[in-house]
């Protein structure tokens, strides 16, 4: 089959391209593909190379291994070698390397879908209830944060 | 044993077959994924936190009323019989049922069902919520779904952030935490050799296909699950809507493909198509996968209407009442393979006589 483009070359890319509500079948050559900015030179790769690639890159250019999420105790390097994160406090504590890692992943860092406000009634100050801040001891302790960890515990004894 | 009467419709409402293209796709799936404040993500919290999260998604539950009032399992107290039979169901994911292994269950896994929804509580998010339903109805999948976050999420925190959306512990699930998948039988485009192009355009799109239990699961039966990559930076209905569009031009290939093995090989598909019936008609011993092989070609002889006298929704109930721990459960003792290979073709037979009215 030559291609849809050019009538020239051989086709070997099959582009599947959506126009408002119509979906539209091409067949390009590898150059006419290219000049549209579609990947020719091999098969598409699976989903998780492509992240842990991008984490890797992430890592490489904002964030040291050893950055410490001070909620949860993880550090950059644990979400690295796992490709999750301890808690939602990570986002923050890694923001840059996050939103970098997010743009990549999903071609955005912003969300725009349904908006959510916390009911009222929940909303913890930035400290945290006695229950969220023994687990925090707990977890600082295991991961021998003991400067954290002493912090941590004299804001319990303030509560208690 | 489990008293699977206890569940909602069985937990398998979504098999009645009374979806649009029913006959290609058996199932759309659409589930958001949120994590609650103030605790470390499930992977990462203690066994006592995982407790506390349950325990106050429960209370929230609970007070949940109408078409949200459902029953709670708690997966993490079940032998691993039963939480096998909740994987056959689709009801939770191999994980939260520590099925394998290297990753046993975790204290505080749990699932909430209702009629049109599942929320699978302590899976790698702290709330998987999810709703399944019979054919490609999208719109009716994420309206349920849709309502019940609304609901839960005015009763317990969500992890939201202004800029990056709903917090997971995958940052590939973050933003909307919305995944849809539809489950579609293909087997017209494997016979024409098309599907390896349909995938890598999936792929090209943003898209990406699974198995039937979903990721790292091979495909089997000619069943794929295509589901959106991102899931930030759009919104829910333009995730969704993009999906459809896709999925729609995905179902007509297949159509076509149909259309051109009965031109092009009417004979030798009919024959094949024939013979996989006779087999699960009159075989002795059958393994899941060869089940699974020979319901893919009956399943198009319906769709060609070459099969006229069986409906769908007792090919979709074979898919899931032939596997290993349903046949258990039906014989209400543990069953060796071979046993479980001599169970499923007498339930096969079984089942096919009843809905064609002849004998077994």
């Amino acid at each position: 089959m030559v291609c849809d483009v050019c009538k020239e070359a051989d086709a070997v890319i099959q582009l599947t391209e959506i126009e408002g509500t119509g979906v539209r079948l091409r067949h390009l050559c590898e150059r006419c593909a290219a000049e549209r900015g579609v990947e020719t030179t091999a098969a598409p790769k699976p989903q998780i190379t492509d992240f842990l690639q991008s984490v890797h890159q992430a890592m490489q250019a904002t964030q040291g291994d050893a950055a410490r999420c001070a909620f949860c105790s993880s550090t950059f390097r644990d979400f690295r070698s796992t490709g999750r994160l301890g808690c939602a406090h990570c986002y923050d504590a890694f923001e840059k390397s996050m939103r970098d890692l997010l743009r990549r992943v999903h071609g955005s860092s912003q969300h725009i879908g349904r908006n959510y406000e916390s009911p009222a009634s929940h909303v913890v100050p930035d400290g945290g209830t006695a229950n969220e801040l023994r687990d925090r001891l707990r977890r600082a302790i295991d991961a021998e944060q003991f400067e954290l960890a002493a912090d941590i515990r004299d804001r319990l004894r303030g509560m208690e | 044993m489990m008293d699977l009467s206890l569940l909602p419709d069985g937990g398998v409402g979504w098999l009645d077959a009374s979806g649009d293209h029913s006959d290609i796709v058996i199932s759309t799936r659409i589930r958001l994924a949120r994590n609650l404040e103030g605790y470390a993500f499930a992977g990462r919290a203690r066994d006592g936190e995982r407790l506390r999260i349950l325990s106050q998604v429960e209370q929230a539950m609970s007070a949940m009323r109408g078409s949200h009032q459902g029953v709670l399992l708690r997966v993490d107290e079940m032998p691993p019989d039963d939480r096998l039979l909740l994987h056959e169901r689709h009801l939770v994911s191999r994980e939260l049922a520590g099925l394998d292994p290297q990753r046993p269950v975790r204290s505080g896994a749990a699932v909430h069902l209702t009629r049109a929804t599942s929320v699978m509580v302590n899976e790698e998010d702290h709330l998987r919520l999810q709703a399944i339903e019979s054919g490609f109805r999208i719109s009716e999948a994420f309206n349920s779904v849709y309502a019940l976050d609304a609901d839960l999420g005015e009763r317990v925190p969500y992890a939201f952030h202004n800029e990056f959306g709903f917090l997971t512990a995958c940052p590939t699930n973050a933003g909307t935490g919305l995944r849809a998948s539809v489950l579609i039988h293909l087997p017209g485009l494997v016979l024409t050799k098309e599907i390896a192009k349909v995938l890598a355009g999936l792929q090209q799109v943003g898209l990406t296909y699974r198995g039937l239990y979903g990721e790292g699961s091979e495909v089997v039966g000619n069943f794929f699950q295509i589901s959106n990559q991102t899931t930030l930076g759009r919104t829910e209905g333009e995730l969704l809507d993009y999906l459809t569009r896709v999925v729609i031009h995905v179902i007509e290939r297949e159509e076509d493909a149909r259309k051109v093995l009965l031109r092009d090989a009417g004979y030798i598909i009919e024959d094949k198509l024939w013979r996989a019936y006779g087999t699960l008609r009159y075989a002795r011993s059958l393994t899941f996968d060869e089940v699974m092989s020979y319901l893919s070609s009956v399943r198009l002889a319906v769709g060609l209407k070459l099969i006229t006298d069986l409906s769908v929704y007792t090919l979709n109930k074979l898919l899931i009442f032939s596997q290993s721990a349903h046949l258990a459960h039906a014989e209400a003792r543990e069953l060796t393979t071979s046993e479980a290979n001599l169970a499923r073709a007498k339930y096969v037979r079984r089942i096919l006589a009843d809905d064609t009215g002849s004998t077994r």
